[in-house]
């Protein structure tokens, strides 16, 4: 491509500038709320337009994370996002690894079983029956067991081991390895890349944990962070039914309610954003996930 | 057991040949059971998530034909035959839900699913390598935000008291709009919400399939005089036909299917009369208020919907040539 008219330039230099704007469009409500969090409260007060503070303060957060409520949906949170991942990945992992291997029998039969659900789900409210029945409600576990995993991830990885050799696994098993020797000490060490690509995925999911908290959880203690979050951006006046009712700060706060939400918003960025250089690695996969489950 | 073993690693075959001792199939079928009984160990707590929150809620949706009541349980409720359906079907409720899923989901098949598309052709455009990929790092990012964020961040830039939109109105002097509890903005709002989530996402699966293009046809193109928007026209675009189609069925499949989080999150009283969609009726009268069977055949109403929509959509797929989804 050598042309090098003016009209080239000229398209060139307007999709460039629309490309930025899309670019800054992205970045600037997340930029906004970062340093809105940092403005100290006299100046939120006093100036209607703040795009850089002048006074830089970390009040907010102090106050976030002096509040017992808060710290509480933050572990709560940490909690989904380790022990979910990790055991997700095992579940995902013994299924999906299982089902690759062709000398299996009924690995036709457990395929369809987890590809049928792709096809039909049957809304809300069974699965809620189900939770309920189980005992789970109000139990940290709603959060994990029922989203456990998907036929996706189970149809994902199995593509994944279907690329392992049967040779490595015969090795192993001269060496009087069974199969779970096998997995444990072969296949996982083997798969390490993409396992930690799938975990990432699963704990970003896991900490945006939100409609699962908002049907099985009533319990405040037990909300992880996005549910106290959606409570506190909620204006406390217009707060309907009471989901969030007992939640207030100290009552002679000097830093305004909406520094304090800001905050509150950034430190639920923060881990998607320090994980977020190692998920842009695995795009390719999450597209596929992405691009069916929409 | 071990002189089968011996056997398949000294031939390094897979299959052992079938032993003597078994003749019958059902006896063949054991001993591969036998053989593999630890793989199944590994399945099992897979299949018993599926069994029990994939396919225990499936025979819930009997309550759907029940009056239920959590003392009887799922199978002792008195019957009440399809009494639940129709009187959803003739409940004003169900012309307003369907009215404002259809909208929501029109809107978004006309402007959220092609914005993608222009934008990968737009970064598909861009010269230098460097700038193409900070503005790709950028768009990628809201997708991994949970809704509940960029609920924040929408209140941020547009509540009408807090909102910088209406901050910076009030600094020109001008009258503040209230656009969060305004109907009329309501479907608005959430199909750019919705494209500034994931329009980045989106571009990702088109790239892929502008990357396979073969950079000779250009260089053919540009030889016989082609502009660059008849290069876009005629070597880009059909090497995404594909994909795009398969998306678009993928799309119009889950009609139905509009955002719980988002619209649950975004509604609030002056808008529930064009906010309130299927998903959000059936939590609201069904988890809130406790009406378990009415709601459940509203649930299953739509998943019948569901499969009729994706098997027509496959059926329509396999018509036109294109990999089919099963």
């Amino acid at each position: 491509m050598h042309e090098k008219g003016w009209k080239t330039r000229l398209f060139g230099l307007v999709n460039n500038s629309l490309l930025l704007i899309i670019g800054l469009a992205t970045i600037f409500p997340i930029y906004y709320t970062v340093i809105l969090s940092f403005t100290d409260p006299v100046e939120y007060y006093q100036r209607s337009l703040i795009l850089w503070p002048r006074v830089w303060t970390l009040d907010a957060y102090k106050h976030l994370l002096s509040n017992g409520l808060f710290v509480t949906s933050i572990s709560v949170s940490v909690f989904l996002a380790t022990v979910g991942t990790l055991l997700s990945l095992l579940v995902t992992g013994g299924l999906a690894y299982a089902v690759s291997r062709k000398r299996l029998r009924f690995r036709k039969a457990m395929m369809v079983m987890v590809l049928i659900t792709f096809l039909f789900t049957p809304g809300l409210v069974p699965l809620y029956l189900v939770v309920r029945n189980v005992g789970l409600i109000d139990s940290i576990w709603s959060l994990i067991l029922p989203s456990l995993t998907s036929a996706w991830y189970v149809l994902l990885m199995k593509g994944f081991f279907d690329s392992i050799p049967e040779s490595l696994e015969e090795a192993a098993m001269i060496d009087g390895s069974n199969d779970i020797g096998v997995f444990w000490r072969i296949i996982l060490p083997l798969s390490l890349p993409a396992l930690v690509a799938f975990g990432l995925f699963f704990a970003v999911g896991y900490w945006n944990t939100y409609f699962n908290a908002l049907m099985f959880i009533n319990d405040q203690k037990m909300w992880p962070l996005q549910v106290l979050l959606q409570n506190m951006l909620v204006d406390p006046t217009t707060m309907g039914s009471g989901s969030g009712g007992g939640f207030a700060f100290q009552v002679n706060r000097p830093v305004p309610t909406e520094t304090l939400k800001m905050a509150a918003v950034v430190i639920a960025t923060v881990p998607i954003m320090l994980v977020y250089p190692f998920l842009q690695k695995h795009f390719a996969k999450g597209a596929m996930v992405g691009s069916v489950k929409e | 057991m071990k002189a089968q073993e011996t056997v398949r690693s000294a031939k390094g075959n897979r299959r052992p040949p079938i032993p003597l001792k078994s003749k019958t199939k059902w006896g063949r079928i054991w001993s591969d059971v036998a053989r593999d009984k630890y793989l199944y160990v590994l399945a099992l707590p897979g299949l018993i998530f599926f069994i029990i929150f994939k396919y225990i809620p499936i025979t819930n949706l009997v309550i759907a034909f029940q009056e239920y009541s959590p003392y009887f349980g799922v199978f002792g409720s008195p019957w009440v035959g399809f009494e639940h359906f129709t009187r959803f079907f003739s409940n004003h409720d169900f012309w307003m839900l369907l009215r404002n899923t259809l909208a929501i989901s029109f809107l978004s098949l006309i402007f959220f699913f092609p914005a993608p598309i222009i934008l990968s052709l737009m970064l598909n455009e861009v010269r230098s390598s460097i700038y193409k990929r900070t503005i790709q790092s950028l768009v990628y990012i809201p997708h991994f935000l949970s809704w509940v964020l960029i609920y924040g961040l929408t209140y941020l830039m547009f509540s009408q008291s807090e909102g910088l939109f209406n901050k910076w109105l009030i600094s020109m002097d001008w009258q503040t709009v209230d656009i969060l509890s305004n109907p009329n903005y309501f479907w608005g709002m959430l199909t750019a919400q919705s494209i500034w989530k994931e329009i980045g996402w989106g571009t990702i699966i088109f790239l892929a399939a502008i990357a396979g293009v073969d950079p000779q046809l250009y260089e053919a193109s540009v030889m016989d005089g082609a502009g660059r928007m008849r290069r876009m026209w005629h070597i880009t675009l059909p090497a995404m036909r594909n994909v795009i189609l398969i998306l678009l069925i993928l799309r119009l499949g889950t009609i139905l299917d509009t955002g719980f989080e988002q619209i649950y999150l975004m509604m609030n009283a002056p808008v529930t009369n064009v906010a309130e969609v299927f998903d959000t009726y059936v939590y609201r009268v069904g988890i809130r208020q406790g009406e378990f069977s009415y709601s459940t055949a509203i649930g299953l109403f739509k998943s019948i919907v569901g499969v009729i929509m994706v098997v027509t959509a496959n059926r329509l797929a396999r018509r036109y040539g294109q990999e089919s989804l099963y």
